[in-house]
């Protein structure tokens, strides 16, 4: 919808010279104010603009936190706890953007699940579906280095079984997995030039981040906006200005937002972390248990159900690649559930599927269940999350559009409101 | 909408399930800690300052003979939301201990029997450890290393009530079949309960000067308290200022809806 005319009036002399030299200003005023957005978003709607928040969030105190952090292997950890003990709000800074990255995967699940629940990844919107999908991959890889630059005791072991999953590659072709792994490492192991370069591309790849949700953003202004009710906008009747309508409306759901965001980072700092990342790295000492952060549970889950390692790595990284196929996997022109009765047990069985994952991931690998006398070993369960993962999208999505008849879709976004007005 | 609840619950419900059944562990798990309550707990709570400074008496008269706390500087004594000293005591406290110093003026950097030079401590430094490196410790205490106690109640689950629970948990009977390692100790509260520090406390095996009597209970109740501060030395300051980030943000969040409502009025 943003291909209509731009309402764009220079106001100055300097603002027209300037305009038509590089029309900055009139890019702004296109996509942030006069940005037509259909009027029945709701409040799922208003995470995109918290996840652009909390990656200025991010970036700021990372920019801070990094004039501080020294990322030597003997020396980062006690730079961490300097930061905490005698920077000025050096505390609140850590805090912040380390709650921050557990309160940006929190967003961006939300956002990814309400992408699907509404088909907003359906034609015309596949590019910017699969933009947010590298997004979301570059996240993870962002958070990752991350939890590594504290360089305690998780850090240093999740930095180990994530880099040792290359050499899973030697069962393919032998050796080459190995010389990955040395490669990523700068030496035979996890040390002191891994955290270097772990601290340097964690410094890169928010900006690299930044840069693709400009594509994300480009991409969503191209078609507008998808809603609620899944159908196309028809006229100027079913939208209305992004400011101020969508800027007060995400903002006021923005500071809710924070309001939890801040409930962590002044009531329970550590909630989400390891206690064992304030054990400082010992390549000697292994820890009890080594658990990623809890956003990526669920592939840790998935990893860990298969018992051939090259395999379990490909099971992960499908899972994430199964992301981009998505568009082309689900076969029915509906995009919004609200009208497709069949597929919605599914999607909520799909949503309690990566719940139930995420719990088994934090769990010990030998842990069982006793049902009603019987030791069941979790591995059994994450198998089949894992399975229903893969089903959901590959059986599921292909073979319900096809058969499945959906409710009638209403004329238009103004109508059903028109209607109740009447 | 019934759906997606009935889905939650039965979710809720295999969690709850498999968290009792994993509640009964084996021998050699860990006990959960004790519920012994702080002054300290709770979005409002602070420091108990005189248990604070008895907690540190504790510390500098027992645990620091193993243990180091090389992450907590001197000045912080007297930092505010702390164990509350006068700068002065936290000097003369500090003038107490001995550092290893740099080189003097000459470049020397031991003296002529080869032991390193010392100075005594300013607020800058930190606490020095009690063992030269890692090795020596080692050495010392029969192949354990006595960990550091800067963030300790952050680096174990149940944190202060770890540490009290730890402390108090000597002197239990192991159950029958448990094995006892040689040379260490039975601790229910202790991953694997064979713990390698002998019995710390004793009951009156420090001296208040407040006149609190030093039971062990209490001793391990101060002490715990005091390395939650070494911790999180912040704690007070993050907790005042988050009441008055969670007031602003209430009543932004307030203006905004009814902004948000007004806005929205025309179009519902």
């Amino acid at each position: 919808m943003s291909a209509g005319e731009s309402t764009y009036v220079p106001k100055s002399g300097f603002a027209r010279w300037f305009d038509s030299r590089l029309p900055i200003a009139r890019f702004a005023h296109d996509t942030m104010l006069t940005y037509p957005t259909p009027k029945n978003l709701n409040i799922w709607y208003t995470f995109g603009g918290i996840l652009a928040i909390m990656l200025v969030s991010q970036i700021l105190t990372g920019i801070v936190l990094a004039m501080h952090y020294v990322s030597s292997d003997k020396l980062a950890f006690d730079s961490v706890e300097n930061i905490m003990r005698d920077v000025n709000y050096g505390w609140l800074l850590r805090y912040a953007h380390a709650n921050g990255a557990s309160m940006f995967f929190l967003a961006v699940y939300v956002h990814m699940f309400r992408g699907i629940y509404y088909g907003s990844y359906k034609a015309p919107r596949e590019v910017l579906w699969i933009l947010g999908v590298v997004i979301y991959v570059l996240m993870i890889a962002t958070a990752f280095l991350g939890y590594v630059l504290p360089w305690g005791q998780m850090s240093f072991w999740a930095a180990t079984v994530i880099t040792n999953l290359f050499s899973s590659i030697d069962q393919i072709i032998p050796h080459f997995g190995t010389a990955i792994a040395t490669w990523l490492w700068g030496g035979f192991a996890v040390g002191d030039p891994t955290l270097n370069r772990f601290f340097s591309l964690h410094y890169l790849l928010p900006f690299v981040i930044f840069a693709v949700v400009g594509l994300h953003i480009w991409a969503l202004h191209v078609p507008g906006n998808n809603n609620p009710l899944g159908i196309d906008v028809k006229g100027p009747q079913d939208t209305v200005p992004f400011h101020p309508y969508y800027t007060v409306k995400d903002a006021f759901y923005l500071v809710l937002f924070f309001i939890v965001f801040a409930g962590f980072v002044f009531y329970a700092p550590n909630f989400v972390g390891e206690v064992a990342n304030y054990d400082m790295a010992d390549p000697l000492v292994t820890p009890h248990e080594i658990v990623p952060e809890w956003y990526l549970l669920p592939f840790y889950a998935m990893l860990r159900s298969i018992p051939d390692k090259l395999m379990g790595v490909l099971v992960m990284f499908g899972a994430l690649a199964t992301l981009v196929v998505i568009p082309w996997l689900d076969t029915s022109k509906v995009r919004s559930l609200r009208f497709r009765p069949m597929l919605k047990p599914f999607f909520w069985l799909f949503v309690a599927t990566c719940l139930l994952l995420g719990y088994l991931g934090a769990k010990r690998p030998d842990a069982v269940w006793h049902i009603a006398g019987m030791d069941l070993s979790l591995v059994w369960p994450a198998r089949l999350g894992t399975l229903y993962y893969y089903a959901f999208f590959w059986i599921i999505l292909p073979v319900v559009g096809l058969i499945e008849k959906p409710k009638p879709l209403p004329d238009s976004i103004a109508k059903p409101v028109l209607k109740a007005a009447e | 909408m019934r759906k997606p609840i009935t889905l939650a619950l039965s979710l809720v419900a295999v969690v709850g399930l498999s968290t009792a059944a994993f509640a009964a562990g084996e021998n050699d798990h860990p006990l959960p800690p004790k519920d012994v309550s702080f002054s300290h707990e709770g979005p409002f709570g602070t420091y108990d300052r005189a248990s604070l400074q008895r907690g540190f008496q504790v510390y500098k008269e027992v645990c620091a003979a193993c243990h180091g706390l090389s992450r907590v500087a001197f000045h912080a004594l007297a930092d505010d939301g702390g164990p509350g000293f006068t700068e002065a005591q936290a000097k003369a406290l500090a003038a107490g201990y001995q550092i290893v110093a740099g080189p003097n003026d000459k470049g020397e950097t031991t003296d002529d029997n080869g032991t390193p030079l010392t100075r005594p401590g300013i607020l800058a430094d930190k606490f020095p450890s009690p063992f030269a490196n890692p090795q020596a410790a080692r050495t010392a205490n029969n192949g354990s290393l006595p960990p550091d106690l800067s963030v300790i109640v952050k680096a174990r689950n149940g944190g202060e009530h770890y540490v009290y629970s730890l402390l108090t948990g000597y002197g239990q009977t192991p159950p029958a079949g448990f094995k006892v390692v040689d040379g260490k100790y039975y601790n229910p509260y202790f991953e694997g309960r064979n713990i390698a520090m002998p019995h710390p406390l004793n009951d009156n095996g420090v001296t208040y000067s407040d006149g609190t009597k030093a039971t062990i209970d209490q001793q391990a109740h101060d002490v715990a308290t005091f390395l939650t501060w070494a911790a999180e030395p912040k704690m007070e300051e993050r907790k005042r200022m988050g009441f008055g980030v969670m007031l602003f943000l209430a009543a932004f969040a307030g203006v905004l809806y009814l902004s948000y409502r007004k806005l929205w009025a025309d179009q519902h």
